[in-house]
């Protein structure tokens, strides 16, 4: 296991961080300043998540070691990592679906626009964090009623017609299913019922939507319309997305955090992680040396 | 094609492939020789139990009152108390089995009395059906003063079809896929939502197969209701929950235990109209579960 001290708390806007962290320890001196070299546009965009120090475990088992981060609004957040490193375990402490493991546990803190989600109600926690997941899952019943559901169980009462379509044409799916919204969702091809998943999830208007590998059961061309759909996302949606697929992740990320045995080793603007990576470590990785 | 050329001399392989083949046949003999062996059991008897009775069955036998003249006599209070019996033993043990279930599978947590109950159950299902008869009457008929009534039969019915009810609705909520739970949660949905809208549901048709098999079984069973004394000469129909009953196996108990062979012909047709009865729960089942499997990719 590799040293803490090695774990880069990657902060890339110095404004930001003095004016979101009363409870931020100094950071230390000997900061690599690499990723606050960030253009004048990201110094406005406010951080929408701020993980600080959090520890994970299975059972006995310690599965994450002293996360922290911060994901900025309306941006692309990539996690990468090698099979097991905890990468999808994190992005399922965002919005409390470990909770529903038993034997999980978890210390440290997950602040969503300042409030600790472990504070919170998990319900609503869930219903402001939408997550879609490596499989599709649609629900076994139509298409129509799939976007709906979410929606009629957190009390919507507005137009239900509009709502789904809203939502399918955000999710780009729309002008492929519009004649047939009674149909059963099983009946889409794989990528649809994943771009399904993702209209079903916008439909309770979350503020952020984790993705956890979605486009790795999809084909080549499945997994290039999803990646077009997360960039028209983009614009309203804080979006986080754990992929395998590096090219992937330089595609469509703002920002890229790397995963290793259970640390964060490196997190920075997407560009500057593969161009310029700090730890060798993650150099090891991005160039293919292991994983 | 052409051959494989990979050289291959080692001597550290004797294949005996012949023998093996051999040996494969043999067993698929033998497996095909225990299916025919049941179903050559099963069938003499079907056979002889149509031989004697097919003759008695008219809409006479059907719409009679027993008789102690085999011409005259009929199983219409018999039929009528199963049913009586199917429906009431239903209604009380299908929600308190599922409802079970739920608590087991969704809500209680993982520790040793979890495993403790699940054991019980489990345990449970296959206590002999005259224990529930003692039960039964020591406390629906005697403690609870249900005298020799239908409830007191359903009620008793209920208990011993209730472990079978859990588990096969246990299992079918465990077959649910955990992306289905997963993704409702993550939608803002709270436990009960999650429940009542996807899981029962999608369980539904594990949920009534073994619902309808447990009833199966409760149809034919003889033993408690005996022990809880219910009556095997009734010439009436029951209006009420109250009311003393019979139900098709005590009469066709009550029929064989008769000397005169017109009794065990009556007993066989009334075996028929039981078999009949059970062959249409049994479909039922298999429809029910076709029906809502219509949809389903795993």
């Amino acid at each position: 296991m590799a040293d803490k001290t090695s774990t880069t708390e990657t902060v890339r806007d110095e404004a930001e961080e003095q004016e979101h962290a009363p409870n931020v320890p100094p950071r230390p001196a000997d900061r690599d300043s690499g990723g606050s070299s960030a253009p004048s546009m990201h110094e406005a965009v406010a951080s929408k998540i701020h993980v600080q120090d959090l520890n994970f475990w299975y059972g006995a088992k310690q599965v994450l070691r002293e996360i922290s981060m911060k994901v900025r609004a309306r941006e692309v957040t990539a996690f990468i990592g090698p099979s097991g490193c905890g990468k999808s375990t994190f992005l399922r402490c965002i919005n409390r679906m470990n909770d529903l493991i038993p034997g999980a546990h978890v210390e440290g803190e997950i602040l969503i626009d300042g409030r600790d989600i472990y504070d919170a109600d998990p319900v609503m926690v869930r219903r402001r964090i939408g997550m879609v997941f490596q499989k599709p899952n649609p629900f076994p019943k139509s298409i129509y009623q799939n976007v709906l559901w979410g929606a009629m169980i957190n009390g919507y009462r507005g137009n239900k017609g509009e709502l789904v379509e809203r939502c399918l044409r955000q999710a780009a799916l729309w002008d492929e299913v519009k004649d047939r919204l009674k149909d059963n969702a099983y009946g889409l091809s794989g990528g649809q019922q994943q771009r399904l998943c993702i209209a079903r999830t916008l439909a309770v208007e979350p503020d952020v939507v984790l993705m956890d590998e979605p486009a790795s059961a999809l084909d080549p061309i499945a997994t290039a319309k999803l990646e077009e759909t997360i960039r028209e996302l983009k614009s309203r949606y804080t979006i986080i997305i754990v992929t395998h697929n590096m090219q992937q992740a330089s595609r469509i990320s703002d920002a890229t955090a790397f995963f290793y045995l259970g640390e964060l080793v490196e997190m920075n603007k997407t560009e500057m992680l593969f161009t310029r990576p700090r730890d060798p470590r993650t150099e090891d990785y991005i160039t293919g040396r292991f994983g | 094609m052409p051959e494989a050329t990979i050289p291959f001399k080692s001597t550290d392989f004797n294949e005996r492939v012949h023998t093996r083949h051999r040996i494969g046949m043999f067993m698929s003999a033998l497996f095909f020789g225990a299916t025919i062996f049941s179903l050559i059991v099963l069938l003499t008897l079907l056979v002889d139990v149509a031989i004697k009775g097919v003759s008695w069955l008219d809409w006479t036998f059907l719409s009679n009152y027993p008789s102690r003249l085999p011409e005259r006599a009929g199983i219409k209070s018999a039929i009528v108390g199963s049913l009586w019996m199917i429906v009431l033993t239903a209604v009380i043990s299908v929600p308190i089995g599922v409802a079970s279930a739920v608590f087991l599978e969704e809500y209680a947590p993982r520790n040793w009395f979890f495993r403790l109950v699940q054991l019980n159950i489990a345990n449970l299902a296959g206590v002999p059906s005259v224990i529930y008869g003692i039960l039964g009457l020591a406390f629906f008929v005697r403690f609870m003063a249900l005298e020799r009534s239908l409830m007191a039969g359903a009620l008793t019915m209920a208990l011993l079809i209730l472990p079978v009810i859990i588990i096969s609705t246990q299992e079918a909520l465990r077959a649910v896929p955990q992306g289905i739970r997963e993704s409702a949660f993550a939608l803002g949905a709270t436990r009960s939502q999650v429940i009542w809208s996807h899981l029962l549901p999608i369980a539904a048709p594990g949920i009534m197969t073994g619902v309808i098999l447990s009833l199966s079984r409760a149809i034919g069973e003889t033993a408690p209701l005996i022990m809880i004394g219910a009556l095997s000469f009734v010439a009436f129909v029951p209006h009420s929950v109250m009311d003393g009953f019979t139900v098709l196996p005590i009469q066709i108990f009550n029929w064989t235990a008769r000397p005169q062979a017109d009794f065990r012909h009556l007993a066989a047709a009334a075996i028929i109209v039981l078999m009949v009865i059970l062959l249409c729960m049994n479909l039922s089942a298999i429809l029910l579960r076709n029906y809502f499997e219509r949809y389903r990719p795993w």
